[in-house]
């Protein structure tokens, strides 16, 4: 089998780790480090019981992987308790992202994901009220030139990027899930009425549904090399989470995909994830029907050659093809043309 | 097997395969591949009596010493530290590439094994019990380091102390580099020790690496109970000074000094403030190298 797949098989089949020689174990650990997910896999052999088939050398690996992401959560955690008392001096709410949601939800997948940075969300009429706040606690926007800034506050769907000069966490305040730009329009003003409280905080978080589209909003539109295989996982554990937990969870989640319009990145994602993932999607809630079988049979092969991470002593071109299609195709759905080829050529320009 | 039962090509051709050569290096099995001619030589005289890892083991760090592919290579050739296909620092001139091995290296424990709290120190043992020397600046720590292995001491390591979850101290007893002046000090201290090649110009001026001696790597497998924390510091033609610390103050420098305490959170507060409570914990100024190791041959220990 394909030895550039093992980490994708190891993640869909813990059980395989089983049998992996110790060259195997060696290649399955440089790919999830260097797709950041060797605590995430960690976390998944445990669950599957499978700690005794570790050999000594990976087992050590596999625990400091752990020691580094509880503390990457830690960090994340302790900016959300900074931003909280921030929000002492506001009155409108305020929407934990990803990474930050999971952690507050305690969902499973949150434990061995290594998040970024942290994001938040806030309706746009409040978004200049919450970024005065933050800047006037300390928060200072990184350094940017005009292009950026002009690029992130007219473009796209977040500020640029907050750091406070005492911490490394970034915080990335939102307004809507895709870019201003973009040719499908996810409904901000969808998120608010559904979205849930978490007792003991002052952040809300999306309605189990929206945080699914969300996650697949991201793994299509956001241009991030290496963290494909990291948002399609994501996906996977967001749809086995509430699949089991929330009665009607299939029915509600095609509703409101096409509420927001995110009916064909559902299907796509839908489709992946059970192709690739084996996530237990019923048949009749893969939105089969609304894509040509063609059309997402190549998308799926499209992501499969594209989530093996990049590597710089062995080119694989099929790969690194797949990857820049999808990076034009991300591009594509964010802005339309006419942005979209002057900024691309702005960026190749400054590049050199 | 150790290193130097292998002839220099045979070493060679190892580090060329494709599956490299797998040293054993304390508690980790760290897979070497290289290119370059520079590099066997170093490793057969510095880690002469480490032995290879058996091929069953699962690696710990995966590294490559790879030439770059570009027109420069002709001019004036390089060479790039690789850890997982992954480049991890502006390349070196070719004939550093031991240095940049030995940098490399630190670089993958430092960042990567919290499964220790990794304190920035040098640590040495005798009779069973380990002293832990924080590196701050200024301290002379590795050519102190130097002269106490030189002197009988066993080293556990020059710049790493690797406490264990249970609070024992795990031996990495690598090479140590010494720097600028401290290299003829050394040299003139112990006229028959193994000193590697110098290398001038690196970013800490010349730096020659000091073979750790064979009772250290033999017994790399054995951990060690510590004992005392001094943290040194030279000052020329000074008399040698011991004095008591309080252990707020060696805990806080001990803490902010080490590689990963923050990564291990209250884990890491625990191990250091366990270390602190069994520790007799000293300052220690010194001047000249012989009054020091009277000083050590007689630390005062509960």
């Amino acid at each position: 089998m394909n030895d550039r797949q093992i980490l994708l098989r190891a993640l869909r089949a813990p059980s395989i780790c089983r049998d992996l020689s110790n060259r195997e174990w060696e290649s399955l650990l440089a790919l999830s480090d260097r797709a950041r997910l060797t605590a995430t896999l960690a976390w998944r052999l445990e669950r599957h019981g499978l700690e005794d088939a570790i050999p000594p050398g990976a087992r050590r690996q596999l625990q400091a992987s752990r020691v580094f992401a509880d503390f990457r959560n830690r960090q994340i955690l302790w900016e959300m308790n900074r931003v909280q008392r921030v929000l002492r001096k506001a009155d409108f709410d305020v929407i934990a992202l990803k990474g930050g949601a999971y952690l507050l939800l305690d969902l499973p997948l949150a434990r061995g994901r290594l998040p970024a940075d942290l994001d938040i969300l806030v309706e746009r009429k409040n978004l200049a009220a919450m970024e005065d706040l933050l800047l006037a606690e300390g928060w200072q926007t990184t350094k940017l030139d005009d292009y950026d800034q002009r690029y992130y506050r007219e473009w796209m769907h977040e500020i640029p990027p907050l750091r406070h000069p005492e911490r490394k966490v970034e915080v990335d305040v939102h307004h809507a899930l895709l870019p201003m730009t973009a040719r499908i329009q996810a409904s901000p003003e969808l998120l608010w009425p559904s979205a849930r409280a978490v007792e003991g905080s002052r952040f809300k978080v999306l309605a189990p549904e929206d945080l699914v589209l969300h996650a697949v909003v991201h793994l299509f539109y956001d241009s991030d090399f290496d963290n494909r295989l990291r948002d399609l996982l994501d996906i996977d554990e967001l749809l086995r989470f509430h699949a089991r937990r929330e009665e009607g969870f299939w029915r509600r989640l095609s509703r409101r995909a096409a509420d927001h319009g995110l009916t064909r990145p559902l299907a796509y994602a839908l489709h992946c994830c059970h192709r690739l993932l084996d996530t237990p999607v019923p048949a009749d809630a893969r939105l089969s029907g609304t894509i040509p079988p063609w059309l997402l049979r190549w998308m799926t092969l499209l992501i499969h050659q594209a989530l093996p991470p990049p590597t710089t002593h062995r080119f694989a071109p099929l790969d690194a093809t797949a990857r820049w299609l999808l990076y034009v195709r991300s591009h594509y759905l964010r802005m339309p043309l006419r942005l979209l080829l002057p900024h691309l050529a702005y960026k190749a320009w400054k590049r050199n | 097997m150790k290193i130097a039962e292998h002839s220099r090509p045979e070493l060679t051709k190892r580090l060329a395969s494709p599956d490299g050569l797998r040293l054993e290096v304390g508690p980790f099995s760290v897979r070497i591949r290289s290119e370059t001619g520079v590099f066997p030589p170093f490793l057969r005289s510095l880690y002469a009596d480490f032995p290879l890892s058996s091929p069953e083991t699962v690696a710990d760090f995966r590294i490559r010493l790879r030439r770059p592919k570009t027109f420069r290579r002709f001019l004036q050739p390089q060479i790039i530290f690789e850890s997982d296909g992954q480049k991890l620092f502006q390349p070196f001139p070719l004939s550093h590439a031991p240095p940049l091995f030995e940098w490399g290296l630190n670089w993958c424990i430092g960042t990567r094994a919290h499964q220790y709290l990794i304190l920035h120190a040098a640590v040495l043992e005798r009779g069973g019990r380990a002293v832990i020397m924080p590196a701050l600046p200024g301290s002379g720590k590795s050519t102190l380091c130097a002269a106490l292995m030189l002197h009988g001491w066993r080293l556990l390591s020059d710049e790493f102390g690797l406490v264990r979850a249970e609070g024992l101290l795990d031996p990495i007893p690598r090479p140590i580099p010494l720097k600028n002046q401290s290299i003829g000090v050394i040299r003139r201290y112990a006229p028959q020790a193994t000193l590697g090649p110098e290398f001038p110009k690196t970013r800490k001026g010349t730096v020659a690496h000091l073979k750790p001696t064979p009772a250290s790597v033999a017994r790399m497998r054995e951990t060690a109970e510590p004992a005392w924390i001094v943290f040194p510091r030279y000052q020329e033609d000074s008399p040698a000074r011991l004095s008591p610390l309080v252990p707020s103050y060696a805990l806080l420098k001990l803490a902010t000094n080490a590689f990963n305490y923050e990564v291990l959170g209250a884990e890491g507060f625990r191990r250091a403030g366990r270390l602190i409570r069994r520790c007799e914990l000293y300052s220690f100024q010194y001047g000249h190298l012989e009054d020091a190791m009277n000083v050590f041959d007689s630390l005062p220990g509960r």
